[in-house]
């Protein structure tokens, strides 16, 4: 509701931030968390439910972050902001461009420069700056939910 | 000792001397000492008043501050309300505008049926351009339907559930829609774009066009009923190596602040796509 009310709205060019997918990918980062899985099926059905892009894109694109985010807590662990960045970066690129070979084969006609320049830039640099913010909320609740004496 | 002066001569003296007195006062033979007199008695008396106050002050002074700050949390308080209520009486006389430009165009164009909606969002992916409106089937929305607001159109619904449904704006990259030039009455094709432009594509070369002319809904095609404003000419292109003219749009609706809409209900889109689709053999 946040993302297609507020978030939206918010657009640098064409691009906006994808919110759903930065909560995922935090979400998929927390060592402790291990319904992650679905938690990307849940969100991927919500986008896909209200986008007019079909919603499988939306599920492949979220499990993929997720899946993506799960192989990299295990691997650079000790940072996990670089992880986020790497997550957030790979995701929404993989999400957009999913997007612009279903929109392609619908015989929408795109330009590849003015998508490139419009929106992923835009999209890619909005969802990196709040990738941090988000990934401590995300960690702070994480936290919360799964106190370490539970994790013991 | 007896008086050498009788009782009745003192008394009439006495008498005499007052009335001098009085008589020298009334002349203002007297000013100087009087207004000598009454500058000591003033000056001593604000110097008595002032530190009479002072200790008053000294003493009350505390329970007043903490009167005086309760006053003003509950001040602050108070202009927090009317702030709060001043700026939703400015978002309501906002809305009521809205929502009067709107009765005015449905009262403008009887011939058609509406619906209001709010709209409630947008979508989420960046390559498209749609918006969430707040009527569904509940309410008579259907597929198809088109959208407009009083300043132009829209676009037209997409997909509906119970209580909300998703409008493809014209703006959109895979938009397309019939129009016509008003002055010089030639069909052209209003598409989208992924930035959200809008521009007019297969123009004749041989229509004359210029910056200016007004756009609207031809009505071809069945999607969208004739004659609604979609916005203006603001440049074109034309070259001679190509078989059509293209044209610059500027809408007539801001597509970004898009708050109250319309639906037109009693308008039946018509899909040509069976007649169109399959080329022959």
């Amino acid at each position: 509701m946040l993302q297609i009310s507020i978030v939206s709205r918010i657009m640098l060019l064409s691009g906006n931030v994808d919110l759903l997918l930065l909560v995922v990918a935090a979400w998929g980062l927390q060592e402790r968390v291990k319904a992650a899985w679905i938690w990307g099926l849940l969100a991927g059905l919500l986008a896909g439910l209200v986008s007019g892009v079909p919603w499988y894109i939306y599920i492949i694109g979220y499990l993929s972050v997720v899946g993506l985010a799960r192989l990299l807590v295990h691997r650079i662990w000790q940072a996990p902001l670089l992880a986020m960045f790497a997550v957030t970066f790979i995701g929404t690129l993989e999400l957009l461009m999913l997007t612009f070979v279903q929109r392609t084969i619908l015989e929408v006609p795109l330009s590849i420069g003015e998508v490139f320049s419009q929106i992923v830039l835009p999209t890619v640099l909005l969802n990196l700056l709040l990738a941090i913010p988000v990934h401590s909320l995300i960690r702070d609740l994480a936290e919360r939910i799964y106190p370490e004496k539970a994790l013991a | 000792m007896k008086s050498s002066f009788p009782r009745s001569l003192q008394t009439v003296v006495i008498f005499l001397v007052v009335i001098g007195l009085v008589t020298l006062a009334l002349g203002g033979y007297f000013s100087p000492v009087t207004n000598w007199f009454s500058r000591i008695t003033v000056d001593a008396q604000t110097w008595i008043s002032d530190r009479y106050m002072a200790v008053v002050d000294f003493l009350t002074v505390p329970r007043n501050v903490a009167s005086l700050l309760q006053n003003n949390t509950e001040l602050q308080a108070e202009v927090a309300r009317l702030q709060t209520q001043v700026i939703n009486l400015q978002q309501q006389v906002t809305e009521t505008n809205i929502l009067s430009a709107l009765v005015d165009f449905a009262r403008a164009n009887p011939e058609y049926s509406y619906k209001g909606a709010s709209v409630i969002g947008r979508d989420p992916s960046p390559f498209l351009r749609y918006v969430i409106i707040n009527v569904g089937t509940n309410e008579g929305i259907l597929p198809g339907m088109p959208v407009v607001t009083e300043k132009g159109l829209v676009g037209r619904v997409d997909a509906v559930i119970a209580e909300a449904a998703r409008v493809q704006l014209v703006t959109d990259s895979a938009s397309a829609v019939d129009v016509r030039l008003q002055a010089s009455n030639t069909e052209a094709m209003l598409v989208g774009s992924v930035t959200g432009e809008l521009s007019l594509n297969m123009i004749s070369q041989d229509a004359v066009i210029q910056a200016g002319d007004v756009v609207l809904t031809s009505g071809l095609g069945g999607t969208y009923p004739a004659n609604i404003l979609v916005g203006q000419v603001v440049s074109i292109r034309k070259l001679q190596s190509e078989l059509f003219q293209q044209a610059a749009i500027q809408p007539n609706v801001d597509y970004t602040r898009l708050q109250f809409v319309l639906v037109i209900t009693n308008f039946n889109p018509v899909n040509i796509g069976p007649l169109v689709g399959t080329p022959g053999p």
